[in-house]
């Protein structure tokens, strides 16, 4: 096989081409954080902070009740009972609220559960916080045991007036075999 | 290079080949190989929604048809076969003697044959073939995939690699080794269209490289990238897949509309009109298809200022795509028309492209798409964008260059009757999906609802119609290559213009090598 020697500015096209490859390939999973962080400056997707939320102010809206709702989910074929103690909450916004929600493990090993939340509407979402919440670990639950989990948040007192109602939606999954999943904190 | 040396001998002329003309030829039969392998799923799909029920296949089977002859059609046939026709035209196009890079050449295209068949081999393995789509999203893709999946993803991998080298060589032997005098804005259409899309190759497909490989990892080394449990999130997914997809239809397009840039002027018999804005729209709509994927996910949730965006946006692309039906129209206003087959194969292109087009933009608009995504209508829309779009050109191309790849003139009538079967073929199927998808018929389902049942009939009818026409396609270029007229004139079409029509028919093995001075 003759072949002519590639010409000296084919030899210099080439790199740029590559480099534009492999930053691409990079670009690729930065859409991964990208995606998380436009996500979080926006307040969309429903996207919920999974770290406790510090409260920094004491201001308390009493003459405004914002309804939260609490929806509970088991991801497919995930065996647990799992259900919210309360399906609402007329709260003000600026005050602290406890609920829970009731687990139990009806098989016959114990079982390791990751809840993820959702809010909805998803713009509501910045203005969610919470302070406590069983989703920040995982839930172990030996056979046949049950369990209340137990979940405190506050409204943000800056929620808009369009903001009537919020739904919060827990999805449980079960992460027993996985023992890769890490804890998401 | 020894300048009077012809193609080795055998089965090495074709393993070893470095020979532009040699692998576009290998480019283009492989292409039209696998185009009869999705074509044969398309006829499963078809026979079994000939009737309501489930009569031929069993409806796992049935999603593995529509995956593989999505997969198929779109990275084995529709995009080899237009780098084939890239690896044949160019260096004749531009005056050069090869492509820049030949081995890597090589190498790019026998990496298909490679990918294909470990596509085809999950056909044969427990769980059988991926049935997930060919846009496999995830979760279906990852946590509820047959095990058969691995071996897709590494078919993808491969035909990733093939295309981004592929692409790296067209652009450096169009940036490097145009003959004296061709400066960019003399390059013809066809130069101009692969430029563009070898840069959209280049920029996309390594994005999809991240999207398989982030599915293998959580797949195999418990990664979240796409599950909620861990963190992840499998609407970031369809992100990445559709930064690659929406690009990738453009890629499948825009080298369409440099074939009929070069074919309609030629059976005009005048220059192709506002050649300067052509360049300028295709570029843009480049630019374009990378800020609008989202058009895709309008009912993942996203926030209605998301929404508006990428409805505008998406809508903003009918702009340059008008811009080229116009200057095609105006190309052929008032020009001494012919109708030989590569023209009516390339009006056909413009007039149901444009269709196509519409269709599009009734998926664009936010609110309208929440009731026609997931529907025939879809399916309608990208099969008028990409059948009528991206085949019926590369069929004219055929019919318009074979003379000088084989020094042969085809059979004009029977290349008249074939696009007659193709084009009444090719309606009879997807018109009438319009219908049923606006009356609410889901894509990919194995059985419908009563009252779809006239409309699914008469497209199975046109589809086996149209399939009929391209085995009659293929009769006709072998008659043609065995037995056609001797053509030895170096022009073949009166009206034709460019660098490839100074060239002897059929085209010596080595051209230019002695670059051309183009004034
Ligand atoms: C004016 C230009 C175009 C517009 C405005 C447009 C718009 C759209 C929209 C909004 C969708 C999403 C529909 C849905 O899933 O609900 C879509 C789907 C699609 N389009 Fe287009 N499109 C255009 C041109 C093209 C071209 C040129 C091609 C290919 C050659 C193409 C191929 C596709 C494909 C393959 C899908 C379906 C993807 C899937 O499997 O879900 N489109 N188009
Ligand atoms: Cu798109």
């Amino acid at each position: 096989m003759q072949e002519k020697k590639p010409e000296k500015s084919t030899t210099k096209t080439i790199p740029y081409l590559i480099v534009l490859v492999v930053a691409m390939f990079g670009f690729g999973f930065l859409l991964v954080p990208l995606y998380d962080v436009l996500c979080d400056l926006a307040g969309i997707n429903g996207k919920v902070d999974l770290v406790a939320y510090e409260k920094d102010s004491d201001v308390i809206v009493s003459d405004r009740t914002v309804n939260i709702q609490f929806i509970s989910l088991n991801n497919n074929g995930m065996p647990w009972i799992f259900k919210p103690m309360h399906t609402s909450v007329k709260a003000h916004p600026g005050q602290d609220y406890n609920t829970s929600f009731y687990a139990s493990n009806p098989t016959e090993k114990a079982m390791t559960a990751q809840a993820v939340p959702s809010i909805t509407p998803g713009y509501a979402a910045k203005y969610f916080h919470k302070i406590e919440c069983f989703c920040f670990d995982q839930q172990e639950l030996e056979a046949g045991k049950e369990e209340e989990m137990g979940l405190r948040f506050v409204v943000d007192a800056e929620i808009p007036d369009s903001i009537h109602t919020i739904t919060l939606t827990y999805t449980l999954f079960d992460v027993t075999a996985d023992e890769s999943v890490a804890s998401l904190n | 290079m020894s300048e009077h040396h012809g193609p080795a001998k055998g089965i090495k002329r074709w393993l070893f080949a470095t020979n532009h003309k040699d692998i576009g030829t290998m480019y283009l039969w492989f292409s039209f190989a696998m185009f009869f392998v999705g074509g044969f799923f398309a006829m499963v799909i078809r026979a079994e929604l000939f009737q309501p029920g489930l009569q031929l296949v069993d409806p796992q089977f049935f999603n593995q048809m529509t995956t593989m002859h999505g997969l198929v059609m779109v990275f084995g046939a529709i995009m080899p076969a237009f780098v084939g026709l890239a690896n044949w035209m160019i260096p004749m196009m531009i005056g050069a003697p090869d492509m820049a890079l030949p081995r890597m050449n090589n190498l790019s295209f026998w990496l298909l044959p490679v990918a294909v068949t470990l596509l085809i081999s999950t056909f044969f393995m427990e769980g059988g073939a991926p049935a997930f789509g060919w846009t496999f999203y995830a979760p279906l893709s990852t946590t509820y995939a047959p095990p058969s999946t691995t071996f897709f993803i590494f078919a993808v991998h491969i035909l990733g690699a093939s295309s981004i080298m592929g692409s790296i060589n067209i652009l450096a032997t169009i940036i490097n080794l145009r003959a004296p005098g061709m400066t960019y804005m003399k390059m013809p259409m066809f130069v101009w269209t692969w430029a563009i899309t070898a840069f959209l190759l280049i920029a996309a497909m390594p994005v999809l490289a991240g999207a398989v490989t982030m599915m293998l990892m959580d797949i195999h080394f418990g990664t979240s990238f796409f599950s909620a449990a861990g963190g992840g999130d499998p609407v970031l997914f369809q992100h990445v897949f559709w930064f690659f997809g929406h690009p990738e239809v453009y890629i499948i397009i825009l080298p369409a509309f440099g074939v009929i840039s070069e074919i309609i002027p030629t059976f005009s018999r005048k220059p192709l009109f506002g050649y300067s804005s052509m360049v300028y729209a295709t570029a843009s709509i480049a630019f374009l298809s990378f800020i609008v994927w989202a058009h895709h996910m309008y009912t993942t949730g996203m926030p209605l200022a998301g929404e508006l965006y990428f409805m505008y946006a998406t809508m903003l692309i009918a702009i340059p795509t008008g811009v080229k039906v116009f200057n095609w129209i105006a190309t052929m206003f008032g020009g001494a028309l012919t109708f030989e087959a590569p023209m009516l194969f390339s009006v056909a292109t413009v007039f149901l492209f444009s269709l196509g087009g519409f269709t599009g933009l009734m998926l664009a608009i936010a609110p309208i798409d929440f009731a026609y995504q997931e529907s025939y209508f879809v399916v309608a829309h990208f099969h008028y964008t990409m059948v009528a779009g991206a085949i019926f050109s590369m069929t004219a191309a055929v019919y318009y260059w074979l003379p000088k790849w084989t020094g042969r003139m085809y059979n004009e009538t029977l290349a008249k009757t074939q696009f007659w079967i193709a084009f009444v073929g090719f309606n009879l199927t997807f018109f009438p999906q319009h219908f049923v998808g606006l009356a609410g018929m889901p894509r990919r389902t194995p059985d419908y609802a009563l009252q779809f049942a006239d409309f699914n009939m008469m497209s199975s009818i046109g589809s086996f119609i149209y399939g009929f026409a391209q085995l009659f396609l293929l009769y006709i270029i072998i008659q043609t290559i065995r037995s056609g007229k001797e053509n030895a004139d170096e022009k073949t079409w009166e009206g034709a213009n460019g660098l490839e029509w100074t060239l002897a028919s059929p085209a010596p093995f080595h051209t230019f090598s002695t670059p051309p001075t183009v004034k």
